[in-house]
């Protein structure tokens, strides 16, 4: 009993002490983006591998997304007699919820955890001691671009989705179902407004920075994180738990920031 | 004699229940070449990482010219670490960037020098270590002694007070560990450094040495010269000269002995 006293107080010190240093990390990652020299051509760079080499999976991503809603949408909206309010439906999921939230996991699983590796990587190599001592600040060098990058890309990826998207329920509800093509152009007017297309664009914007926060700071502290192992066994485990802990992260906000801006 | 440039006192390090550091106090020469030797997991890279301020002793105080580093605020560590230079077990380039580019970073990052003066100098650098003809080679093409000669190249870019080197010869054979050993000499004449050297390439790295340091479980022990190690009263530091140095320097004892 007492073990396992001893084990839970354990485990709960050193959940607040990874919150700690997580919070310290985040600190130091933007104050370090209004330190000079700027990064701005690592930034593009970023923006590049992060934002635009990710176009083409969100592009599938959002299309087949939007496709199926209009699949669903129709049948379920049918049993009332609405299909007229298809485009409302389908635009109002993608806007609200599925863009912001399929985006960030996307963008999780394709650019976090490859940012997770790298920076783990460097870690264990000692590439990150050697900049500490060549008296380059590692926040600015490293993790501040990765940062700007994904805070950019991540909510014009998110618009994109949700064009995409919508275009992909017009394609299932309009010309493979038959759904009028004025009624879901109407229904999408009518019924969208500019809350919703805040409330999207500020979830993209929290999602960007818990995305690139958690698997940057996993990839940073690869080297103290506890039952990780060493080596490249360490990384792998490290980019597992912050692919795991950014998607379990991102669901949670998506449902506070909703609670909060219903 | 020298003054003291870096010094412990009564530091203690520990990780988790093992006290790799147990109250040194031990101080290191300016200008002189100091071995820190002693088995594998002796605490010998900690001691440097410690050096570097980028391990904080449990307690106990380490002065760098005179000033504790532990209580020294990041700006102030960053001023100190400016005197230093550092040559990574693993050389620790950075992997996406080239020869050129690696060699380059500090005066990249840390001067207004423009480009072209930049690139002069990295030139002049890299032919200094032989290094012409791989400028736009990766990390990851090259051998293991040339990595260590980017490495130091690039430690030496500005002109360092002090160079710490850890585990400078490990993994290369005995042809590129001499030429290390060679490229260490001629750097040292020519930019005058204070340097600390980990290694467990023993007796051959104490042909570099000042004095060597040897560590002993938690334990620091000084000795003039190399050859004053079997001489020590410890006989834990005996057996560890024996068994690392043979008898290479038994005739010395004998003469003590007598």
């Amino acid at each position: 009993m007492i073990s396992f006293i001893t084990k839970l107080g354990d485990s709960f010190l050193y959940m607040v002490r990874d919150l700690g240093r997580m919070g310290l990390f985040l600190l130091s990652a933007l104050l370090a983006i209004f330190s000079r020299p700027f990064r701005f051509r690592e930034t593009v760079r970023q923006i590049q591998i992060i934002g635009a080499n990710s176009f083409a999976v969100i592009f599938f991503i959002s299309i087949f997304t939007g496709m199926v809603l209009g699949l669903q949408g129709y049948y379920t909206l049918r049993k009332f007699g609405s299909e007229g309010m298809l485009g409302s439906a389908v635009a109002l999921s993608l806007i609200r919820e599925l863009g912001p939230v399929l985006t960030a996991l996307m963008v999780t699983g394709r650019a976090g955890s490859a940012m997770c590796a790298e920076i783990g990587i460097m870690r264990n190599s000692e590439q990150i001691d050697a900049l500490e001592c060549m008296v380059i600040n590692p926040f600015r060098y490293l993790i501040t671009p990765k940062f700007l990058a994904t805070i950019i890309s991540l909510p014009i990826l998110t618009q994109f989705f949700n064009v995409i998207g919508i275009a992909g329920g017009y394609v299932a509800g309009v010309v493979l179902l038959g759904v009028n093509p004025g009624a879901f152009y109407d229904g999408i007017v009518q019924s969208v407004v500019n809350e919703d297309i805040n409330l999207g664009i500020v979830k993209s914007f929290v999602f960007a920075l818990l995305v690139v926060w958690i698997c940057t700071g996993r990839g940073y502290f690869v080297h103290i994180l506890r039952n990780a192992g060493f080596g490249a066994e360490g990384v792998s485990r490290a980019t597992t738990q912050a692919v795991v802990l950014s998607s379990i992260s991102v669901l949670i906000w998506d449902y506070l920031i909703t609670a909060i801006m219903l | 004699m020298s003054p003291a440039i870096i010094e412990f006192q009564n530091v203690v390090k520990s990780f988790g229940q093992q006290r790799v550091l147990d109250d040194v106090s031990v101080s290191f020469k300016s200008g002189k070449t100091t071995v820190i030797g002693g088995g594998s997991g002796q605490g010998k890279s900690v001691t440097l990482k410690l050096i570097l301020g980028l391990l904080s002793p449990d307690s106990g105080q380490i002065l760098v010219n005179g000033r504790d580093i532990t209580r020294m605020k990041q700006r102030e560590l960053n001023k100190i670490r400016e005197k230093f230079g550092v040559l990574f077990q693993g050389s620790a380039l950075l992997d996406s960037m080239t020869v050129f580019d690696n060699v380059a970073l500090p005066l990249n990052e840390r001067t207004k020098y423009k480009s072209q003066e930049i690139a002069q100098r990295v030139r002049q650098m890299l032919a200094q270590f032989n290094l012409e003809g791989h400028e736009d080679k990766f990390p990851a093409q090259l051998s293991g002694g040339m990595k260590k000669r980017v490495g130091l190249a690039r430690a030496l870019m500005l002109q360092p007070d002090i160079m710490l080197f850890d585990e400078p010869t490990t993994g290369l054979d005995p042809q590129i560990t001499m030429d290390i050993y060679r490229l260490f000499f001629k750097s040292q004449k020519q930019f005058g450094y204070t340097s600390i050297i980990v290694s467990h390439d023993i007796p051959k790295v104490f042909n570099l040495a000042d004095e060597v340091v040897l560590l002993n479980k938690g334990k620091m022990m000084t000795f003039s010269s190399p050859e004053d190690i079997p001489l020590s009263t410890e006989p834990e530091i005996v057996s560890f000269a024996t068994e690392t140095m043979g008898h290479i320097y038994s005739s010395r004892k004998m003469e003590h002995n007598i």
